[in-house]
């Protein structure tokens, strides 16, 4: 493994794709505002995300072997400027965010035209390629601070954008001022964090940062800067019990920012989570280990039981799947707990499969608002039949949330199980699939509401268009395929677990 | 054809017919004669397999890998074609059976039906030329989620009701048990191929080896060992051509026969004989033969009757295999066969009175043997094959039971088999003798035949006859069988 420091004398296009990978959808944006048409705003936004998807391509693809490309902003080298680092693990974040914007941006014109009025849609595609770059950003760079500005970036447009599904039901308005107390208040937490790291070492690059804890051990400081990142970063995962913002959030949003903040946002805080975790802190600090074992570990358990329990009595296929979420990312949190690379390797996959998983059936859910006005179970019954293809990506989905074989749900979970088996935690393995029961029970009943009600007499109900159902039935396929061929999504995450797993060593790609 | 194109060839054939049933829907007669000549060719595909290989063991087949070490792969196996004859054999004379019922007692989409039961069939026979326990466990769970829709046919609460339960203990126990134990397996082993002679000797030991036979053994819930038989008797709300080739046949002996592989290839016949890892397993199958046998004689529909009745068959089983000797294996092996001639026998009976004067307790037969000569006929030939009389299959495979009881000195083992057979002999045997020799006041001596049309009453017919044939062939299954314990008699001699 070797660091290929890229210098800015270097000045071929391919040297400078880490900062394109930001650039592009950071310059669109404010060119959608500039342009001021309506109609080109929409092919500015998907060309720019097409862009980032094929750059963030391109790097996963060089980064598999293990390799660290290291960036450095304006030339300034690190610690002093800002350093955008890529390895395994967040090249594979970074494919999952902008492989999934660019399918939801074609699903986003037609659900997007029915559901926000006309005049916002010039600033909706700004607000929603300042969240996609935030996202980005987030996830590429290399220093402590600047993840915390990429964050901010992105929650303030988040918030913008879950606003945008007030015009059909005013409480997105409190959902989204709910996420913003509470986003605000994670991402504060978050930056005294930063502060008491910066406070202990001097220093903000992340590598930097981790060689100088390393060097100087544990202290009450970097004790207090784990809990607070730790704290922080949780609230922006929705991890139990700091989840409350999520599902208002996913619920009232318009449909296709639910599909992409549900595939994409809290996988990218999941990512920082474990970048902090594992490279910036040792994973042999004894403190550490305490908090994962007797505070992530049980939080995740009680998350996997407690919200798939609540999931279960939901009436709302939306609201359904958004508690369907925090207890995934409970079995994301207990993969991280397990501490191991195996346990490491099931989280990071699963929050690839789980993002293509949950944004295909939050697609489906924007079809039947779509088309029948609403995902409540009432509106949707015996809709199997007049919305066929929707309806068969549902199933497909479903069962890859529950984790039959075949899906890409099961592989997650077969990592996972086979990680606490590993770890020699027998209960955990049961309960990952007791849990997973759960999921059965929530998943079926909107399978029967579909297929085993009858539909009212009065039903003019039709397939939604060909746009939506070609974005929701990639993903839908995707489900399938990654659950039979996991060449990329295994290697890239088992990369991403080693080079995690490894520590600061990691971090210098050595 | 060579081996392996014909194993894809036979799963591909009636996926095939399923898409076509879709396509075709509006045409029903093209429709039903496309997914009868699938069922033809599936079956030839079949005998081909048997006509390359006769008895042996081929190389697995790997499709392609899903992860590094877990492929999905095919091979035949004895076991494993014998599954395959059976199912797809019977899936000619049942799809007949299925036009007939459907079409007499108008029920409603036929395609919809016909669609699914293909593609259950399709999964059959993935699960029977499975060449490790991942392969197997994916269509398993495939089976399960497409008989869903058949057993959930008619839409009724009461239909509804029962899939739910079905699914639920079929998927809960595969995913809660089978799912943990085949994922121990593989962190214990780093392999699931199914091996002669078990993988699992030398990696695991002590109370354990039973903990992990629990899990598979309760995790296996289509194989309906008490407590977790629930779903069979909901599952019986299905149009009875279903009852009949998936709850007698498919789906029940895909539960048996992933605990046969499990026993053999798993675990190894020796390794549970020298851990004792299985007795406990012998008493509960034993007491699930002997329960579901009383249960059953306290039902009066008769569909329940029979599948309490399938309860208690299976366990035989099941016991076949906790045994853990050959005779025991071979007596098992063989019983998946002859349980299944003779149990669809029976179901197709029901159905045809079904269709014929909408009969559906036992308590309303009174004296329908007289009008329904024939039906009756075909039903007391099964029932004598159940419990295992001569001239009939069942027979020999409670004899090479017995056997296998007796080999391990297991007297009460033989004591349960006997007792079994004679509650066998008051539950079943007392419908014929209702239905031939009880009067009824509303059927005249001397009524016309009340039989449905000929596609519902002939079927079960040539299954009776099948249960004949079954006896004078049953020495062949067991040559045919005896590879798989042979080498298990090898490595006890290594």
């Amino acid at each position: 493994m070797a660091t290929e420091t890229v210098h800015h004398t270097a000045l071929t296009l391919v040297d400078h794709l880490p900062a394109l990978q930001i650039l592009v959808p950071f310059i669109a944006a404010p060119l959608i505002v500039l342009i001021g048409s309506r109609r080109l705003a929409w092919p500015i936004a998907f060309a720019s995300s097409a862009v980032s998807f094929i750059i963030a391509a391109v790097l996963l693809s060089s980064v598999l072997d293990g390799s660290v490309i290291s960036y450095h902003m304006g030339g300034w080298a690190p610690p002093v400027g800002i350093e955008y680092r890529v390895d395994a693990a967040n090249a594979f974040v970074l494919l999952l965010v902008s492989a999934i914007s660019t399918v939801v941006l074609p699903y986003a014109r037609t659900s997007i035209g029915k559901e926000v009025s006309a005049r916002h849609h010039t600033l909706f595609y700004t607000a929603y390629l300042l969240c996609f770059s935030g996202l980005m950003g987030v996830a590429i760079t290399g220093d402590a601070f600047n993840v915390f500005v990429f964050l901010e970036i992105s929650s303030l447009s988040t918030y913008v954008l879950i606003a945008q599904g007030s015009e059909r039901d005013k409480r997105a308005l409190t959902a989204s001022y709910d996420y913003l107390i509470m986003g605000t208040i994670g991402a504060t937490f978050f930056v005294i964090g930063i502060g008491f790291l910066y406070m202990a070492t001097g220093t903000l690059n992340m590598a930097d940062l981790a060689d100088r804890i390393a060097d100087q051990g544990d202290s009450r400081t970097i004790r207090a800067a784990f809990a607070f990142i730790v704290v922080g970063i949780g609230l922006k995962v929705a991890m139990y019990p700091v989840h409350r913002w999520l599902p208002n959030a996913y619920c009232f949003a318009p449909s296709a920012i639910t599909a992409f903040l549900a595939a994409t946002a809290t996988k990218v805080a999941v990512y920082v989570l474990l970048r902090f975790v594992f490279s910036v802190f040792q994973p042999a600090f004894l403190f550490e280990v305490n908090t994962l074992e007797f505070i992530i570990l049980p939080f995740a358990l009680i998350a996997m039981f407690a919200c798939s329990f609540v999931a279960v009595f939901q009436s709302d296929f939306k609201m359904m799947l958004a508690f369907s979420s925090v207890a995934q990312i409970g079995y994301i949190l207990l993969g991280i707990a397990f501490l191991n690379e195996t346990g490491v390797t099931a989280a990071i996959i699963h929050l690839f499969n789980h993002g293509i998983t949950k944004a295909a059936l939050f697609m489906a859910v924007g079809a039947y608002v779509f088309s029948a006005g609403g995902s409540f179970y009432d509106t949707m019954r015996g809709l199997g039949r007049r919305m066929p293809l929707t309806s068969a990506a549902v199933v497909i989905s479903g069962l890859s949330l529950i984790g039959v074989p075949g899906t890409a749900g099961f592989i997650s979970k077969w990592v996972l199980v086979q990680g606490a088996l590993e770890k020699g935690w027998w209960p955990v393995a049961i309960l990952i699939v007791a849990s997973s029961l759960l999921a059965v029970i929530y998943v079926w009943r909107v399978i029967e509401v579909l297929y085993l009600q009858k539909t009212p007499d009065d039903c003019e109900v039709r397939e939604v268009p060909i746009s939506m159902l070609v974005p929701m039935w990639i993903l839908a396929l995707a489900c399938i395929w990654f659950g039979l061929n996991t060449d990329m999504t295994m290697s890239a995450a088992q990369a991403a677990a080693q080079g995690l797993l490894s520590g600061s060593a990691g971090m210098m790609g050595q | 054809m060579d081996t392996n194109t014909a194993i894809l060839a036979s799963m591909l054939i009636p996926a095939l017919a399923a898409v076509a049933n879709l396509a075709l829907r509006e045409a029903p007669n093209i429709r039903d004669g496309t997914t009868l000549v699938a069922a033809i060719l599936t079956f030839g595909c079949v005998l081909n397999i048997l006509f390359n290989e006769g008895s042996g063991t081929t190389e697995p087949m790997v499709l392609f890998s899903v992860m590094p070490g877990l492929d999905l792969a095919f091979n035949v196996e004895p076991l494993g074609l014998l599954f395959a004859i059976i199912a797809s054999g019977l899936w000619i004379i049942t799809h007949l059976y299925g036009v007939g019922y459907m079409r007499g007692n108008n029920e409603d989409n036929h395609a919809r039906f016909f669609c699914f039961f293909s593609i259950a069939i399709s999964a059959t026979l993935g699960i029977a030329f499975a060449a490790n326990m991942f392969t197997l466990f994916l269509f398993y769970e495939a089976l399960t989620l497409s008989t869903f829709p058949l057993v959930a046919h008619k839409g009724t609460d009461e239909a509804r009701a029962g899939a739910r339960v079905y699914l639920g203990i079929l998927i809960g126990t595969s995913i809660g048990f089978l799912l943990v134990a085949v994922i121990w397996t593989w962190t214990l082993t780093g392999t699931l191929d199914f091996t002669k002679g078990g993988i699992l000797a030398g990696h695991v030991a002590g109370p354990m080896v039973a903990v992990l036979l629990a899990l598979y053994a309760f995790g296996i819930g289509k194989a309906a060992l008490m407590p977790f038989h629930r779903w069979l008797p909901s599952a019986m709300v299905a149009p009875t051509p279903v009852s009949a080739l998936l709850h007698a046949v498919a789906v029940v002996k895909a539960g048996v026969f992933t605990m046969l592989k499990v026993g053999i290839y798993i675990f190894g016949i020796d390794f549970l004989a020298e851990t004792g890892a299985s007795e406990w397993l012998m008493w509960l199958a034993a007491f699930s033969i002997v329960a579901a046998s009383v249960v059953a004689m306290t039902m009066d529909n008769l569909k329940a009757r029979l599948a309490y009745s399938t309860v208690s068959q299976l366990s035989y089983i099941t016991l076949g295999m906790a045994l853990a000797t050959s005779m025991g294996v071979l007596g098992g092996g063989m019983h998946i066969a002859m349980h299944a001639m003779g149990k669809i026998t029976l179901f197709m009976c029901a159905g045809s009175i079904y269709v014929a004067v909408h009969k559906t307790e036992i308590s309303q037969m009174t004296g329908l043997g007289r009008i329904m000569p024939i039906t009756f006929g075909a039903f007391l030939i099964g029932a004598l094959s159940i419990i295992g009389l001569p001239p009939l299959g069942g027979s020999w495979s409670k004899w090479l039971l017995v056997m296998g009881a007796a080999d391990t000195g297991q007297w009460v083992m033989i004591v349960v088999l006997m007792v079994s057979s004679l509650l066998n002999v008051v539950y079943l045997l007392s419908i014929v003798g209702r239905g031939f020799f009880l009067p009824n006041p509303d059927i005249p001596v001397g009524a016309n035949s009340a039989e449905a049309g000929v596609l519902v009453w002939l079927p079960p017919v040539l299954t009776a006859i099948g249960c004949v044939v079954l006896f004078f062939y049953a020495g062949e299954i067991q040559t045919f069988l005896s590879p798989l314990v042979a080498e298990a008699g090898m490595n006890d001699g290594q």
